[in-house]
């Protein structure tokens, strides 16, 4: 080494204690360090690296160990192109690291508030979720690429939004609203080039103003309200209904019932009678006074007080006292 | 001797150092490159990034930014043209498309900002100014999609016609602000609104109107509500009054054709013989209404007493 033949010269300044040839030894080490640790760089699972070579690009690796050019010479940026990144519009998540999320207190309705195509205001909180999918664009063709994106987003949304009546936006119109703003932030993406894909637009909370609130409320309970009465009166009409069909079934069968009585007594009766006239008939004096006097011996014994008259006996009459009601069979 | 050898050594190395480092330059994948020449600009802009040379020290290399780049407007308030004050936020995007130009014209990002300021809050404000609020706020004439129990009380101003749109009037701002970029080594790729707000007076307006709109709403429920009530209360009565005449109407018309039929029997029976009839009637009348307590005159006449005289 040409180290060796300098050595005694150098040895002459050199300060006390301190030996060049460790010095050099040094030197070497932590320049091979340096080397060692600007060659070989690792990408984590969720990210893809971008080599640049003179600040060029030149490749793209996906995640894993990998070699390159020491420091000057080349350089990697990473990029999580699998992590799913989240903007959040209206609102702000402080910490979700515990099973409770916190909300920041911030005022930020600047984001949220919005006229509806009805020229009414509604609050619209939503985040967007998405991905890089194309880390080249995502990192070479737009500058501020979040910014851009967060700027984006408020534009398609209130587009979206500003098409729509206040009712649509807070009621029946929530999908439809995510599934379009999707769709169109994703075109503006692709005509942007910034390489995101957007995965979801998911609608937070989507609310009438503060002031405006109460009486949106009030709606509801209006709502409600209505379904009570109408349905207080529909118990009332349920209690009454059926039972009054019950009673009227039970009307209708008495009445089947006396009809079914009467015809058959009477076909009884008349049978009875047709068997007693053709008895009648065979002698009908004789029966005729038998049955008289049937009867009349049937009768007597009932009636505890019995007064015979004779015909030449004339105005006995007003001396019975007659009290009670009397029956007279001449 | 040896010492002077490598003094010289050390300048040559670092004379070395100080030309390839200058003559060399790196384009990064986000810039192009203009190259003066004390001052002037020479050759066309470096636009591909990697490893350059260029003549060291008499020619300086100036960096620009090669991506799109955003433009973020001031919130202004606008009167649209139907009178109405809002607040307008918009963006836009664009890009330096000749360095050379640029450099010469704008000298840096900072003058292009303040460039695109006036231009832009310029032509926003002319063209906010010529249109009514609708057509900052819709794109389309799109219906709107109405929930059923509210289709009667939708507003009329939901019936306010788009002429122009929203799409329509940000474009016209961008062509507009382009025409007065041509010459100035940019483009804007697109201009759009971001934020439209009321001013705070016309907002309060704006929510006391929401307010009596719901009101009337909820108004409309309750008297719905109401009136279905009565309805269906009515409705019960009338069907109890149905109910109730119909079983009757049946019954009666069950017994009256029961009384009729059982009549029909009893006169072809008794018809046979009414005088027979008539006697065995009164005798089983009289077995029914004699009890203890009647008082029977009986004469001597009678069928069953004559036999009393007689036998005297």
């Amino acid at each position: 080494m040409p180290m060796d033949f300098e050595m005694p010269h150098v040895r002459q300044f050199r300060p006390p204690g301190v030996n060049p040839r460790v010095v050099l030894r040094i030197v070497a080490i932590i320049a091979a360090v340096v080397l060692l640790f600007t060659t070989w760089f690792t990408i984590d699972p969720e990210e893809a690296g971008l080599v640049m070579r003179f600040g060029r690009f030149a490749r793209q690796v996906p995640s894993g160990l990998h070699m390159k050019l020491p420091y000057p010479l080349e350089t990697v940026v990473k990029v999580p192109v699998e992590r799913q990144l989240k903007e959040e519009f209206g609102f702000r998540t402080a910490d979700a690291t515990g099973a409770r999320t916190t909300y920041s207190a911030e005022d930020l309705s600047a984001e949220s508030l919005m006229l509806t195509g009805d020229l009414n205001v509604a609050v619209v909180e939503w985040t967007a979720q998405f991905r890089v999918r194309e880390p080249y664009k995502y990192l070479f063709k737009v500058r501020n690429v979040r910014k851009t994106f967060r700027d984006m987003n408020e534009t398609v949304m209130r587009e979206v939004v500003g098409d729509r009546s206040v009712n649509e936006v807070l009621t029946v119109g929530r999908q439809e609203i995510a599934a379009e703003v999707e769709q169109r932030l994703q075109a503006l993406c692709d005509q942007y080039e910034n390489g995101i894909k957007v995965e979801q637009i998911v609608l937070q909370d989507v609310n009438p103003p503060d002031p405006v609130k109460p009486s949106f409320n009030e709606v509801n309970q209006a709502q409600q309200e209505r379904e009570k009465l109408i349905n207080q009166a529909r118990a009332d009409y349920n209690q009454i209904i059926p039972r009054a069909r019950g009673q009227a079934q039970q009307t209708v069968e008495q009445a089947q019932g006396f009809a079914t009585d009467r015809v058959n007594r009477a076909r009884g009766d008349a049978e009875l009678f047709i068997q007693v006239h053709a008895a009648y008939q065979r002698a009908p004096e004789v029966t005729r006074r038998r049955m008289y006097l049937e009867t009349m011996s049937v009768i007597y014994p009932k009636v505890k007080r019995k007064v015979v008259l004779d015909e030449s006996l004339k105005g006995v009459l007003p001396l019975l006292s007659l009290q009670n009601p009397t029956e007279v069979k001449p | 001797m040896r010492q002077t050898r490598l003094i010289v050594v050390a300048v040559v190395a670092v004379v070395l150092l100080a030309v390839l480092s200058s003559a060399f330059y790196t384009v990064k994948e986000t810039e192009q490159v203009v190259i003066t020449q004390f001052g002037k600009p020479v050759g066309k802009p470096v636009t591909t990034p990697g490893l350059k040379v260029k003549m060291p020290f008499v020619q300086i290399a100036h960096a620009f930014e090669k991506r799109f780049m955003e433009w973020d407007g001031d919130p202004n308030q606008i009167p649209t043209k139907d009178k109405r004050f809002i607040w307008v936020d918009s963006y836009a995007r664009w890009r330096i498309t000749d360095p050379l130009l640029f450099f010469q014209r704008l000298q840096n990002e900072g003058g292009a900002q303040s460039r695109l300021d006036d231009i832009l809050d310029g032509e926003t404000r002319n063209t906010i100014a010529k249109h009514e609020l609708i057509d900052v706020v819709r794109s389309t004439n799109r219906p709107f999609v109405v929930a059923e129990d509210v289709a009667e009380l939708s507003q009329p101003e939901a019936a306010e016609r788009v002429e122009f749109g929203r799409d329509k009037l940000t474009n016209e701002v961008l062509q507009n602000a382009r025409r007065r970029t041509g010459d100035l080594g940019i483009e804007i790729l697109d201009f759009r609104i971001k934020q439209i707000n009321y001013v705070n007076e016309v907002r309060q307006e704006v929510y006391a109107r929401m307010i009596s709109e719901r009101k009337r709403i909820a108004e409309r429920y309750r008297s719905e509500g109401a009136g279905e009530a009565a309805r269906i209360a009515g409705e019960k009565e009338r069907e109890l009054r149905v109910i109730e005449s119909e079983a009757y109407r049946q019954a009666q018309e069950i017994r009256g054709k029961a009384d009729a039929e059982a009549s029909t029997i009893y006169a072809a029976a008794y018809n046979r013989d009414p005088d027979f009839y008539r006697f065995l009637k009164s005798m089983g009348t009289l077995e029914e209404s004699f009890d203890a307590d009647t008082l029977l005159l009986l004469s001597t006449d009678s069928e069953l007493l004559k036999y009393l005289n007689a036998a005297r």
